[in-house]
């Protein structure tokens, strides 16, 4: 007797987009100037979506000059109160637009509408609401009485939670006094481009936001620009290395947020139900493409055998299919090039004799589609354990102690993220002073908040977005050059 | 879901040895079972997938009359609607079971034969409070009046102040009592308050020889809720895995609507399985349901919203 | 007045609470701010560089893992005994800076009392930097700022001992531990830091100090995988910041920059303190 549940499309009549997309520069769409454009593709349907303008260096300049004079003629001198006020009204646009941006992220990246839905929109709003009520509080954050803004930020911004990371970005940077130009990913720039129309129904001054698309070289264009005053990139290690080196002795204030490989600790005394949970939402969620992904999962190895079964029995439950249906719980891989990445991994890890199950789910025919997979019998010495997957793929080790388990999350050059889970507090709390990651989850996992500070330790990157302690990636609050820590 | 059994050393009926069994289970983390639960409640379950599920959640229900002002006229009305929920459609099924006070077993009996259970209340319900030789000829006298289930009561007040033995025991010797009866223990999850203790107290009754582990007297609030049901219906998984049996649960008291019972089947299917979604292994303990399942069903087949006019009473 | 010939101080690196040579057996000469010789002192070589990191990491478990009380304890007994030790701290400076005595004098006062007051820093960070904070669900989330590690410094070319401590305080303050390059020219101040830093309770590889010419060690410390941050305060010359910056991004280090122009007589803001931490945050349900 199964109970099949039915198809349940959400419904794309509530998205207009439109066949081709300009720049947003000072307010208004125009055209590139280089001529060059770029399609943007469905990725369960490989579907084209729209024609997207490539950035050249002409239209870089325009929009780095635009961000100048908004700033010193309009946001710099604009107080705070009024800076907030424009940032609630976007947060209220947002709120009300919530259906049409969650039904086109879901369309541009591939992630289900349940999470686009329940997850990342809600959060967008969220953070700009925050941010908004700090625009005209910056002298009670920590920073001294009048921290002024640093100027024009320049914004880049990956793939795996598009409008989410525009709304990390441009909310601090706009409450704290600066302007920005915006590059988002290529793959994914439609709702930072509906985004940019939700800036003029809020009657954002022009040149405060500027949305410019393009790849890698537009970005490059836009970190090298010399008439920015900030750069934040949320990316790849290997590309958050290169912009560190760039923007070496420019002068340029510099937060980078990259990859991560996280371990998740289960103890023996874990709530396991809630711990398996937690384990799959660390891993799948999100197809896996998040930074802070526990993509290790260390086993106290007297329950190992008695997790990987609740595990698979747990993931013979997942969903995979149409992202625009709501009973889907894993949808498209992003891009073509993604998907081989994750395959030479997978291929790498049985190569290197990880023992590899996937969860039985048909794969659509077109699209770029990944089966949730877990390896076990692996260890820190396979690729596996050590390189960022990005996809939905968990590693799963052991460990016999607390320290070890402590030895083992930390033995990488990564640490943005790790999770606890065991009902003993004195150990979530030791556990957690020992764990050498940004964020700990304890007895849960992938939590996210405009109030708590998320940034990472070592090659996960430098500064820290949200909370009090991310204004100050914004503020001038030195008269030294600083391009990371702890602000 | 074929999974491999697990391992796990069961208790003997010693007090100790249950003790540490019970608090050797892995805890609960109620935000964690909380958010579990509130994802699978953004299921969309639409058309074909709703009917069926309309269907099955009308076979499942126990429907009830638990009243200090109960009459036979009242419990009779009741039973006619529970073989024929829908007098205008026959292809409306019949109920699982009513399910009534022991005094009232009889009259429900003559109403509807065999054709349906007739589940009675028993044990001092709904406080259970009282001496072990009632709680016994209280479901004696139920079984002996044609009950063939019996919901009893577990003591709250002993499970609460550790004396898990004595729970135990009373239960065995209820399950005795019901001879050939199926025995449905009530843990009244709202006054066990964390979901540890349901956890405990759903392996405690399985232990001890229940049929059914059953949420709530509908008595208390809150009664029967999802995060309750998820771990009771996790109990269930593990205990078969552990033993081979396959115990039912049912979920009683402030389910009202279909939308609500909906999800609980959706827990059901994605926690212990679609076997279980069967009258034998899931039950709804309701009243008022009942017609909010009749009127969807009828707006499904119509076309159009249905309205209070268009469902009996009783 | 007489004319007893005077025993001259060797001047070595200070490494892991000890006091080696170079492995490389150089030195340089130090001359006053008037050009008369004073002292050959050590020119640290990236071997030392290594050897310094392999100390500090070491140290660093130690010293991160004390309270922070203790750690304050710590860095107040450092004033102490500089206090002891002021009139050679003059003679230092003014020595190295061609002060006269007043003037000399008044740098070692703001030097001590700049130690003094990170030193009351320690066991405040958390309650400053860090915070509780109000999410939205049933979670206690909390952010509390940690050492970030092992940090290499460059310190001020020109304010050889005010503008020294200024820099190696507010890292050892946060729990991380330091390796710092003295001024080329006027390292000796430093040096005697070291000596009291010797006799003072902190623990072996808190604080390192390497003499010698950073264009020459700082490459290999830039680059080095188990160095967390670098403080490129002192670093005068524009392009080597910008080579070092850019060696720092192999391994993602935190990069505070060059800080030419600077009163180092004005109260600090938290600035430095801020830049050698890093920020955890830590979620839990809260749930019965």
């Amino acid at each position: 007797m199964s109970f099949e549940y039915a198809p349940a499309p959400e419904s794309r009549s509530v998205v207009d987009i439109a066949s081709s997309y300009g720049l947003f520069i000072g307010g208004e769409f125009v055209e590139a100037s280089g001529g060059g454009t770029f399609k943007t593709v469905n990725p369960a349907t490989e579907e084209v979506l729209a024609e997207i303008s490539e950035a050249g260096a002409d239209d870089v300049d325009r929009a780095v000059r635009a961000a100048r004079a908004a700033y010193e003629d309009v946001w710099g001198p604009m107080s705070g109160r009024d800076r907030a006020k424009y940032l609630f009204r976007i947060a209220r646009l947002v709120q009300e637009r919530s259906r049409e941006l969650a039904v086109l992220e879901t369309l541009d990246n591939g992630k289900p509408i349940r999470e686009s839905r329940d997850v990342d929109i809600p959060l967008v709003a969220a953070h700009f609401f925050y941010h908004a009520g700090w625009a005209d509080k910056l002298g009670h954050a920590g920073y001294g009485a009048d921290p002024r803004p640093l100027g024009v930020a320049a914004q880049v911004i990956p793939w795996n939670f598009p409008l989410l990371m525009l709304a990390w970005k441009i909310a601090p940077a706009l409450a704290c006094g600066n302007t920005v130009v915006l590059k988002p990913a290529e793959t994914t720039p439609l709702t930072a481009l509906a985004f940019a129309d939700i800036c003029r129904q809020a009657d954002l001054p022009p040149g405060v936001v500027n949305i410019i698309t393009g790849a890698g070289e537009t970005g490059r264009l836009l970190v090298e620009h010399p008439g920015v005053d900030k750069v934040a990139f949320t990316g790849s290690t290997e590309v958050g290395k290169a912009i560190m080196r760039q923007v070496a002795g420019s002068g340029k204030r510099l937060t980078l947020e990259l990859g991560g490989k996280a371990a998740n600790i289960v103890f023996e005394d874990a709530p396991l139900d809630q711990a398996i949970e937690g384990v799959v939402n660390g891993i799948f969620f999100n197809q896996g493409h998040v930074c802070c992904a526990g993509s290790r999962l260390l086993l106290q190895e007297s329950i190992a055998e008695e997790a990987v079964d609740a595990l698979k029995r747990r993931l013979g439950t997942l969903r995979l299919g149409d992202p625009l249906d709501k009973n889907t719980d894993i949808g498209a891989i992003n891009s073509a090039a993604q998907l081989a990445r994750i395959d030479e991994l997978v291929s790498s890890g049985e190569d290197e004799g990880a023992d590899r199950w996937s969860a039985p789910c048909t794969l659509p025919e077109r699209g770029w589609w990944f089966a949730p997979t877990v390896f076990t019998g692996v260890t820190q010495a396979h690729r596996i354990a050590r390189e960022e997957i990005f996809g939905p793929v968990l590693s799963v080790l052991t460990f016999r102690t607390p320290d070890e388990a402590v030895e083992k999350a930390n033995n990488t050059p990564y640490g943005l993220s790790a999770g606890v889970w065991t009902e003993k507090g004195s150990r979530i709390l030791w556990m957690a002073e020992r764990l050498r990651a940004g964020i700990v989850w304890a007895n849960t996992f992938n939590r996210f908040d405009p109030a708590s500070p998320f940034g990472g330790y070592k090659e996960s990157g430098f500064g820290r977005e949200g909370g009090i302690q991310g204004l100050g990636a914004y503020l001038a609050v030195d008269d030294a050059h600083d391009v990371g820590a702890g602000r | 879901m074929t999974t491999p059994p697990l391992e796990l050393s069961l208790p003997d009926a010693s007090p100790g040895s249950l003790r540490r069994f019970l608090h050797g289970l892995p805890g609960v983390d109620e935000v964690g079972a909380n958010a579990r639960v509130a994802s699978l409640g953004t299921r969309s379950i639409k058309n074909d997938a709703k009917a069926w599920a309309i269907d099955l959640a009308i076979r499942m229900v126990d429907l009830t009359t638990l009243e200090g002002m109960d009459t036979r006229g009242k419990v009779r009305a009741m039973c006619a609607k529970a073989l024929r929920p829908d007098p205008t459609d026959a292809t409306v099924p019949s109920v699982a079971a009513v399910c009534v006070y022991g005094d009232l077993v009889a009259t429900a009996r003559e109403v509807v034969g065999d054709r349906i259970h007739v589940a009675a209340v028993a044990t001092a319900f709904p406080s259970g409070r009282s001496s072990l030789d009632v709680k016994l000829m209280d479901t004696r006298d139920a079984v002996a009046a044609g009950a063939d289930e019996i919901d009893m009561v577990i003591d709250r007040g002993a499970f609460l102040s550790g004396d898990l033995a004595l729970v135990h025991d009373e239960i065995v010797a209820v399950k005795e009592a019901c001879g050939t009866a199926h025995l449905k223990v009530i843990l009244e999850t709202g006054e066990l308050r964390t979901l540890d203790n349901v956890r405990r107290a759903s392996w405690l009754a399985m232990l001890a020889g229940a049929d059914f582990i059953k949420t709530s007297t509908g008595k208390v609030t809150p009664a029967a809720t999802p995060p309750v049901t998820l771990v009771m219906l996790e109990a269930v998984r593990d205990f078969e895995r552990a033993t081979g049996r396959r115990i039912g649960v049912k979920a009683a008291g402030g389910i009202r609507t279909s939308k609500d019972a909906i999800k609980y089947l959706v827990l059901v299917n994605e926690t212990v399985g679609d076997e279980w979604l069967t009258p034998d292994l899931f039950r709804f303990g309701a009243s008022t349901l009942l017609n909010d399942l009749l009127l969807q069903r009828q707006r499904m087949a119509s076309g159009h919203y249905s309205g209070p006019d268009y469902v009996t009473i009783d | 007045m007489t004319d007893r010939v005077e025993v001259r101080k060797t001047y070595k690196l200070f490494v892991g609470g000890a006091f080696p040579r170079s492995e490389s057996g150089r030195t340089y000469e130090v001359v006053a701010a008037d050009g008369t010789f004073l002292a050959n002192a050590a020119k640290g070589s990236r071997k030392d560089g290594r050897d310094a990191v392999l100390a500090a990491r070491k140290g660093f478990g130690a010293w991160s893992a004390a309270t922070a009380y203790n750690r304050g304890q710590v860095l107040y007994r450092v004033a102490e005994i500089m206090e002891g030790r002021s009139a050679q701290f003059a003679s230092d400076v003014m020595a190295a800076e061609g002060l006269d005595a007043e003037a000399a004098a008044r740098q070692v006062e703001a030097a001590i009392d700049r130690w003094v007051w990170y030193a009351g820093w320690t066991d405040k960070l958390a309650q400053v930097l860090g915070s509780a904070n109000q999410v939205a669900g049933p979670y206690f989330n909390f952010s509390v700022p940690e050492p970030t590690g092992v940090v290499v410094a460059v310190a001020p070319q020109d304010s050889s001992l005010l503008g020294l401590v200024s820099v190696i305080a507010p890292i050892v303050a946060t729990g991380s531990t330091v390796i710092v390059i003295a001024s080329t020219a006027r390292p000796l101040p430093a040096i005697t830091l070291t000596e009291a830093l010797a006799t003072s309770d902190v623990p072996g590889g808190a604080i390192n100090v390497l003499t010698g010419d950073p264009a020459e060690i700082m490459p290999w410390l830039a680059s080095h995988a188990d160095v967390n941050a670098l403080d490129l305060t002192g670093v005068t010359d524009a392009d080597l910041a910008v080579t070092l910056e850019r060696e720092a991004a192999g391994t993602v280090k935190r990069v505070r920059g060059p800080q030419a122009d600077h009163d180092w007589y004005a109260t600090p803001s938290l600035s430095r303190l801020r830049s050698f931490v890093e920020t955890k945050t830590v979620w839990h349900p809260m749930g019965t």
